[in-house]
């Protein structure tokens, strides 16, 4: 039953449905006598550096053939002893000193994070130097992360979310390199050497693909040195990966992954958007509304609110460099399986022929535009969203722009893009668990819950 | 690169911090004298409000935490705290089932609220121009709050399906929650916050209504606002929408005590989803919610963070780096609870070595520290990690107000959680020795092994 709202109430949300736009941040770009450039945002918030970058297609897609896992080994190596300070002492270093550096290898790039106290700076920024361009790989770090690494993979073959995942990719790449999984395999982490990895770093970690954000108390004129020394020795240029695009096109159907547990872990996906397809705005809105993080989307009222079988269930939009996805997932007890994936089939119909309301649509864009903001509150936060913007060629006044393609995004639009990209007959859907009454109708992908 | 997460509401921040190994539990948000440079007052109705400023961005994080969690539920209600957070959002007199996230979404705004055994929190994050709105909601549904069947029979599947995610299907759960009832012979920390399964299932709308009558009134509440904002705005504000609500007398029980716990306990569950053995130690220790913030509580901060915090930690070093024996080792303690604090130390054998292998090598670190003690170098250079975590306390909108609310919460004064740093600065290597000799060479204890199915407890 809908309870009649207090006119109070209502009243309220009419004459606050205007959200302003995002704040005025000012992003300046700076650039290093040795030409490194860096995005940067001044704040004195709080008297710390912020240094967040990554390198360009320097993830998984680098590894070589049956050495899956170099990138993400070697990310987690790098700070593990270097220059002529052995691991312990490194790590002790950073340790004692408050620094926060960390590295991480996706299946498309190589991140580093850097967050240091401004009184430890200098020190901090030659720590960071020192990963990047002379990391040791003794033998001690190197047979103790691969043992942590290896256990990892243990545990994920029966986590049914990694389990759902490895099947996902590779049922929708098959021989494709974004269907390895991007920490290797038993077989392929055994097989990588010290020499791959001082291979890979000559060839990914190179100044060519990088881009760097950088927000904190800090000026422009503090800031070119520090580019330079942590950043500047790094080759100009490497090897860059060779990867195929890809237009998903199904297989259409459901794979199961037997796993004794009582509730099913299901994922879907089908062809998504490209981060630079002009309606990729357009498509930020169909996915709000369609299952995007609100309780207020479809998915979530059909599948939570209305009929209690998920606790989660979610939509989003997955981009990436040579393929593009519409992903999403839920988990519920095995004998609800069938009903929540019909539910999510009919939601999928629903939407592309019938299309969503001007309310629906208005909504999610205030949504949209009006949270933006919020990922302006911490340091490190902002630093990526610099770093994305230059990674996806969004222009430097992007954070003043965001809410202006936001807006500009008309219920037409959402709807054609709903009636030409929602695919209900092409969902690749992966169940792991044991499911009743629903029939797998695509093969287990080799390795998958071994 | 940009994922949309999934929504996971509640994010029952698994407060049961004893039991979540891989996060340290000190508390890095603590802050040196004045870094949140808080500002506080009370209603006349006995709602403390405490005001952190920070114009960075024109947003502003509201968080109201009940000094209720799933340590107050009646025995054999089980669950019914967490329960009621999910009703929270079904409606009141003039809010519609469902509208109160709708209206915060409505308003570019993000909601969520979390339950503990010790609290439960409601939180909203929004642009600053609208606290207005989300302190009046929150206010109303303080006391207005419509318990519908016809909501609560899904909401309670949902429930039911947030069981199975966070406990059925992870077998280092399922641990967890059967080594509580081990560790405390006495505290309802003993019952799983989620609830038991039998218990969960068999709530009703009454047990809901009855734990909302007893704990949900502003004078056994605390509201902090961090953001963009100024005192005197949330001060009117507060006035507008909190002050008219009546205090009510909370039907809290007297507090259930732990008696000495003289015995060792061991609780081991073996399953075939397990590919990974692990093994921990768990004892009682001192909290600030049991003792006050004594200097035995900071000193035993300081230790963990020797003996157990990351990977330069003693226990990480010699079982992970030096012996190779283990693939992750560490300590924890946590002390920010209102019932008994824990303290503890875990491992994880690499391959070729067991349970047997690591405990051993676990208590000859302890064994070091009760004997030969930690030095005075190891203390001054933990005290100024953990003081140095400090001056980045106010680097987001969520850790302050988390910080200030579970402290508050549990007991502490706003001046207490200010001063933490200063606390923390004047222990030395000889109270860390003491306070590990006290807390730690006590004789009860509790060993869990987590054994793939394969593996016979050693």
């Amino acid at each position: 039953m809908v309870r009649k709202l207090a006119p109070l109430f209502s009243a309220l949300i009419l004459a606050l449905t205007l959200v302003p736009t995002a704040q005025a941040v000012e992003v300046e770009r700076v650039e290093s006598d040795k030409g490194i450039v860096a995005w940067l945002v001044r704040d004195d918030t709080v008297p710390v550096t912020a240094i967040e970058f990554t390198f360009a297609d320097a993830g998984a897609v680098m590894d070589p053939e049956g050495k899956a896992g170099t990138a993400n080994l070697t990310s987690a190596l790098i700070d593990e002893g270097a220059g002529d300070l052995d691991s312990q002492a490194f790590q002790g270093r950073l340790n004692d000193l408050s620094i926060r550096l960390s590295f991480s290898a996706g299946r498309t790039d190589f991140s580093g994070s850097f967050y240091s106290l401004n009184r430890y700076r200098s020190d901090a920024v030659d720590m960071l130097r020192l990963a990047l361009n002379a990391p040791r790989f003794d033998e001690e770090p190197v047979a103790r992360i691969r043992r942590q690494i290896l256990s990892g993979l243990k545990q994920k073959e029966s986590d049914p979310g990694s389990l759902a995942s490895e099947a996902l990719m590779k049922t929708l790449f098959p021989g494709h390199p974004y269907s390895v999984p991007t920490q290797g395999t038993q077989d392929s982490l055994a097989a990588i050497t010290v020499a791959d990895m001082k291979r890979f770093q000559a060839e990914a970690l190179t100044r060519d693909r990088l881009k760097i954000g950088v927000v904190g108390d800090i000026t422009p004129a503090e800031l070119k040195p520090i580019l330079d020394k942590a950043f500047g020795a790094l080759p100009m240029t490497g090897r860059m990966p060779e990867v195929a695009d890809v237009t998903i096109d199904g297989p259409a159907g459901t794979v199961v992954v037997d796993q004794a547990v009582p509730q099913s872990t299901v994922f879907f996906a089908q062809q998504g958007l490209a981060i630079d397809d002009p309606d990729y705005y357009a498509g930020m809105v169909l996915n709000h509304i369609l299952g995007g993080g609100s309780f207020e989307s479809i998915l979530m009222q059909e599948i939570r609110v209305k009929r209690g079988l998920a606790y989660s269930v979610y939509s989003f939009l997955q981009p990436m460099e040579h393929a593009a996805l519409l992903r999403g997932g839920l988990a519920t007890q095995n004998d609800r399986v069938a009903q929540s994936i019909d539910l999510v089939g009919q939601v999928f119909t629903d939407i592309k022929e019938n299309g969503v309301s001007t309310e629906q649509v208005k909504d999610a864009k205030t949504y949209i535009t009006g949270s933006y903001p919020l990922r302006f509150t911490n340091t490190s936060s902002i630093a990526n969203q610099l770093v994305a913007m230059q990674r996806y060629d969004f222009g430097i006044d992007y954070i003043d722009a965001r809410n202006g393609y936001v807006e500009a995004v008309t219920a037409d639009q959402v709807n054609r893009l709903a009636g030409t990209l929602l695919n209900p007959d092409a969902l690749a859907l992966i169940v792991v668990g044991q499911p009743d009454g629903v029939e797998a109708t695509l093969p287990t992908p080799d390795g998958v819950g071994g | 690169m940009s994922h949309a997460l999934p929504l996971n509401r509640p994010p029952r921040a698994a407060m049961f911090a004893a039991l979540l190994f891989a996060t340290f539990t000190l508390v890095p948000g603590l802050a040196q004298a004045d870094v949140f440079g808080a500002k506080s007052f009370t209603l006349n109705n006995g709602l403390q409000v405490v005001v952190v400023e920070n114009d960075r961005a024109p947003v502003v994080t509201q968080l109201l935490m009940y000094k209720a969690g799933a340590m107050d539920e009646t025995p054999g209600k089980s669950g019914a705290a967490h329960v009621l957070e999910h009703m929270m959002f079904k409606g009141t007199d003039s809010v519609a089932p469902g509208e109160f996230s709708a209206i915060v979404s409505r308003n570019g705004g993000r909601d969520n609220a979390f339950t503990g055994h010790d609290y439960t929190g409601y939180f909203q994050s929004v642009s600053s121009d609208r606290l207005d709105l989300i302190m009046r909601l929150e206010a109303d549904r303080m006391r207005n709050l419509i318990l519908d069947q016809s909501h609560f029979e899904p909401e309670l599947q949902v429930v039911l399906e947030e069981r199975n995610s966070r406990i059925e299907n992870e077998p280092g759960a399922i641990l967890n929650e059967q080594a509580a009832p081990a560790l405390y012979y006495n505290h309802p920390y003993s019952r799983p916050i989620i609830g038991w399964r039998h218990e969960l299932a068999a709530l009703t709308l009454s047990d809901l209504r009855s734990y909302y009558d007893r704990f949900y009134a502003p004078n056994n509440a605390v509201l902090v606002i961090v953001g963009d904002v100024t005192l005197d705005q949330v001060r009117r504000l507060a006035e507008t929408h909190y002050g008219p609500i009546k205090p009510a007398e909370i039907g809290r029980d007297h507090s259930l005590i732990e008696p000495p716990h003289q015995a060792k306990r061991r609780v081991t569950l073996a399953d075939e989803r397990v590919r990974q053995a692990s093994w921990s130690l768990r004892k009682i220790a001192p909290s600030y919610g049991t003792d006050g913030p004594t200097s035995q509580i900071y000193a035993l901060q300081v230790l963990m963070d020797i003996v157990g915090g990351g990977n330069t930690s003693r226990l990480y070093r010699a079982l992970v780096v030096d012996q190779g024996i283990a693939v992750s080792a560490g300590g924890w303690y946590s002390e920010t609870d209102r019932g008994p604090g824990t303290i503890g130390a875990y491992a994880q054998p690499a391959e070729g070595h067991d349970i047997a292998d690591v405990e051993a090598a676990v208590r000859a670190v302890l064994s070091d520290v009760l004997e030969n003690g930690v030095q005075e170098d190891e203390v001054t250079r933990a005290v100024q990690r953990l003081q140095d975590g400090a001056a980045s306390a106010r680097d987001s909108l969520m850790g302050p107000a988390q910080v200030i609310a579970r402290g508050l919460t549990i007991g502490l004064s706003l001046e207490e959680i200010e001063g933490w740093p200063e606390q923390i600065s004047k222990i030395s290597a000889d109270d860390v020795n003491a306070a590990a000799r006290a807390v730690l060479s006590k004789p009860g204890e509790l060993t869990t092994h987590l054994l793939p199915q394969t593996e016979e407890p050693s």
